[in-house]
């Protein structure tokens, strides 16, 4: 797992995602290859503006976490990027549309003598 | 390009088979097709099974050859292909078999499906591999959350209730009493889904198939051969499979999987048909939300519409197009590789007039089959 | 002219009352409240910890400066709770502010004062002309024996500094004031602290904190009059009012940097949260005297002199701002958020 997780820890730490010159789409995760231009694209790594508003989430009870339960959501960032991820607060105080930031916090580590994930989540704005 | 026909079917029970190793349980399938379809088994001329990890859950891969080996086939030698789309196995085995037929390389061709879960002790987690390892599980979304996201969405985009979605589980679950091979075969009330544990919410723990042990498996022949031997041969009118981006965060619209609803008109064009002329389906609940997108996605209801069939009953045994008369992934069990050859099983069964007493009348049948959050779809259309 | 050019904070949002933790040990809030002179203190989440604390913090920096991280030169984290024995916080902040690759660093510790010292060998490096700017950040989850008096004041949070020329706080003088007193310590493996109890006072936190204070007062020439703030480091909220006194400062000049009470020992944030306290209401000219503590034991004394580049920076959201958005938990659950509940 080590060499997997080191190749990403930049895309992970913050919102490092891929910006295709020719057609001018956003991506994050970042992308070799544009999904529009395909062998035309022209990919250089962009960082994707931290804000973003909550269009979907989901309290899990069942699953692998430091917390339980937590909350995944599907957030909008700036220029159409969506992303997955984990948003910190108390469940009650989610709801559809609100803003959120991102934050650096740990997503778990490879038991106690393993190493230690971190990587982004968000904070209500 | 011939037409190619199902002239035999097989299922093992579906559930948690402790005492039935993978071998045993392959076996149990694949001798029941060929004693439906009355071959000795020389006549098999090929193998493709849908498996979607012998690896995670049993430490075994090659596991083709495994099946050809333990079905006594390995005199022969003949092509044993695994095929995996994570719970899209079965469908794509059942789609290279059609091919193989239908190209006319093979004349006479076996597909299964069969998967063996209970061995280890996290088969959800194993099942959440067919989402994005680094960018969706990662984060905490596994599968359950990742529908979760789909159904908040369309709750809050087209009034969707929990209740709808709980429904989709009481008719599988009622359906599911007149299934010998389903696992769960006992009714349950809308109360008992709706009291049951969040797993991730709104979806609890009833919204939720189970992961399962099972296999299914279909023979298929050439036209000419089907009607030699067999006097109900189910066609294939169509087969039909599509992919997506792989994370839900990838697609223009989380509430519309985008390849369902390609395979499905590919189908449709093929089979030439139109919706409303299928008259019996099995769709992929893994999720009951998936069914709800499934009446939308496979053009049975309008985009949003979905929560209105359940409630109106179209799609229960006796409505106007019934759906998962098997009990579906809900109540017979999702057994992950196995689940679409043994929908395949149930419409072929269903046509050929076979289903006991969750028989409706019905010439033309349709199953979905798809892997993971529709990263994967694969839509078949069966004719008598 | 060298000295702090930006500075950010990061306090976690729960937190947990003195009277919560004395439900449970059998003890009288009100006595410990009247000796502490603490109310509650911070507690960090269970995904949080020294490297997540201190990345928030430091992008706030870097953000307030509007500066290219990659012109950091330098970065160092100073705590007692780093996440890994071996293998430094540093670069983890480093990569998550995307500094590059070119930058001077290790992982420092010296109890509570990790964090100043910090501030000093950026600002040698600054002024030798080795960098453009330093990261300085003091950081800690600070663990304590469930049941020890520390456990009313180990608390989390971290702040950050960013040193280079142009400052919107000059650093004018600094001066150490270092011996081998072991008064409070850590051996290795073991999980929590231990410490000499009322030796951790007089032969402690007073001889180094009062040395050095004087030490730099008589070595640059400074007279208590000649500061506007002083912040000490905070144990608790009575040692850096009686240092005060000691010293001839009056207590009026302590209380905006005095952010114990409310959420406790921050350990090598707890002197640079104060810092910060005070750089949210500074105005130009305006002198502050720094001096943090750390057992072991040593006081790092600082003369801070505010320009007026500091009404160019945002400041928003203040310190006290910030420590005002609490949300409280039970003894049960600060257990686990602090992984004291072994399983």
């Amino acid at each position: 797992m080590i060499p997997r997780f080191w190749r990403k820890i930049k895309y992970r730490y913050d919102l490092n995602g891929s910006y295709c010159e020719n057609c001018g789409n956003y991506f994050y995760p970042p992308r070799n290859l544009c999904p529009i231009c395909r062998r035309k694209s022209k990919i250089r790594e962009v960082q994707i503006d931290g804000e973003g508003k909550v269009l979907s989430y989901t309290v899990v009870h069942e699953g692998k976490n430091l917390k339980k339960p937590y909350i995944v959501a599907l957030i909008e960032l700036k220029n159409g990027v969506k992303i997955v991820s984990q948003l910190v607060c108390d469940p009650k105080d989610v709801s559809i549309g609100m803003k959120v930031r991102r934050a650096f916090r740990k997503y778990g580590e490879d038991g106690e003598e393993g190493i230690i994930y971190y990587g982004t989540k968000f904070v209500p704005a | 390009m011939r037409r190619v026909a199902i002239i035999g079917i097989g299922c093992s029970r579906f559930g948690e088979l402790w005492n039935m190793s993978f071998r045993d349980i392959v076996m149990e399938a694949g001798i029941e097709a060929l004693e439906d379809a009355n071959l000795e088994g020389k006549e098999i001329e090929a193998l493709y099974i849908g498996n979607m990890s012998g690896g995670k859950y049993i430490g075994q891969e090659h596991i083709a050859a495994l099946i050809a080996d333990y079905a006594g086939l390995a005199e022969f030698h003949i092509p044993a292909t695994r095929v995996e789309a994570a719970d899209a196995s079965g469908s794509l085995a059942l789609r290279q078999a059609y091919m193989a037929v239908a190209s006319g390389i093979h004349d006479v061709v076996i597909a299964a499906g069969a998967e063996k879960v209970t061995d280890v002790g996290d088969a959800m987690t194993i099942l959440s591999s067919s989402a994005d390892q680094e960018w969706e599980n990662f984060v905490g979304a596994n599968l359950p959350a990742l529908y979760a996201l789909i159904a908040r969405l369309h709750m809050e985009e087209y009034g969707t209730k929990e209740e709808d979605m709980a429904l989709v589980s009481v008719k599988n679950h009622r359906n599911a009493v007149h299934n010998p091979k389903a696992q769960f075969r006992r009714e349950i009330s809308l109360e008992d889904v709706m009291k049951s544990q969040y797993v991730a919410e709104p979806l609890k723990l009833l919204d939720c198939a189970p992961v399962s042990d099972g296999a299914a498996a279909v023979v298929l022949a050439s036209e000419e051969i089907a009607r030699k031997i067999t006097d109900t041969p189910v066609y294939i009118d169509a087969c039909c499979q599509a992919s997506d981006y792989l994370a839900i965060h990838s697609r223009k619209s989380v509430l519309t999987m985008g390849a369902v609803v390609k395979a499905a008109r590919d189908a449709y064009r093929l089979a030439r048909v139109e919706p409303k002329d299928i008259q019996v389906a099995e769709v992929h609940d893994s999720f009951t939300i998936a069914e709800i997108l499934a009446y939308e996605d496979l053009g049975f209801a309008e985009k949003g519409k979905g929560g209105e069939l359940i409630r109106e009953g179209v799609t229960e045994i006796g409505g106007k197009i019934p759906v998962n008369t098997s009990g579906g992934l809900k109540a017979c069990g999702h057994a992950v590789g196995a689940t679409g050859v043994r929908q395949a099983v149930e419409i072929v069964a269903q046509l050929r007039g076979e289903a006991g007493k969750r028989q409706v009348d019905a010439e033309k049948g349709l199953t979905l089959n798809i892997g993971g959050t529709g990263a994967t779809a694969v839509v078949t259309i069966f004719g008598r | 002219m060298i000295g702090i050019v930006s500075y950010g904070t990061y306090i976690p949002r729960f937190r947990i009352k003195v009277e919560e933790i004395a439900r449970i040990w059998g003890e009288d809030a009100e006595t410990i409240k009247n000796g502490l002179g603490i109310l509650e203190k911070s507690v960090p989440d269970i995904d949080e910890d020294t490297a997540t604390i201190a990345v928030e913090a430091s992008r706030e920096a870097v953000e307030r400066a509007g500066i290219d991280p990659q012109e950091i030169g330098a970065v160092f984290v100073g705590s007692e709770s780093h996440p890994y024995a071996v293998k430094p916080t540093s670069t983890i902040v480093g990569e998550a502010l995307d500094i590059g690759n070119e930058f001077f660093t290790a992982d420092l510790e010296f109890a509570c004062k990790a964090g100043t010292a910090a501030i000093q060998i950026c600002y040698a490096m600054v002024k030798s002309g080795m960098i453009k700017y330093g990261l300085a950040i003091g950081a800690d989850t600070s663990q304590a024996r469930p049941g020890d008096a520390l456990e009313y004041a180990a608390a989390a949070g971290g702040a950050a500094f960013i040193v280079g020329k142009d400052p919107i706080a000059e650093i004018e003088a600094t001066y150490s004031f270092t011996s081998d007193t072991p008064d409070f310590w850590r051996r290795d493996l073991q999980p929590y602290p231990s410490h000499g109890g009322r030796f951790t006072g007089v032969p402690a936190y007073f001889r180094h904190v009062i040395s050095a204070a004087k030490g730099l007062m008589e070595k640059y020439g400074y007279t208590p009059n000649d500061f506007d703030f002083a912040v000490f480091h905070q144990p608790n909220a009575k040692f850096p009012l009686r240092a005060a006194k000691m010293l001839g400062i009056d207590r009026s000049k302590v209380q905006q940097g005095l952010v114990v009470r409310v959420i406790g020992n921050t350990y090598s944030g707890s002197s640079l949260i104060g810092l910060a306290a005070v750089f949210d209401v500074a105005r130009p000219g305006d002198r502050i005297l720094l001096v943090s503590f750390g057992s072991g034991a040593g006081s790092d004394a600082f003369a801070i002199r505010v320009t007026d580049k500091i009404e160019e920076i945002e400041r928003n959201p203040q310190v006290w701002d910030k420590i005002s958005e609490g949300v409280y938990v039970d003894y049960g659950l600060y257990l686990k958020y602090r992984r004291k509940i072994r399983v």
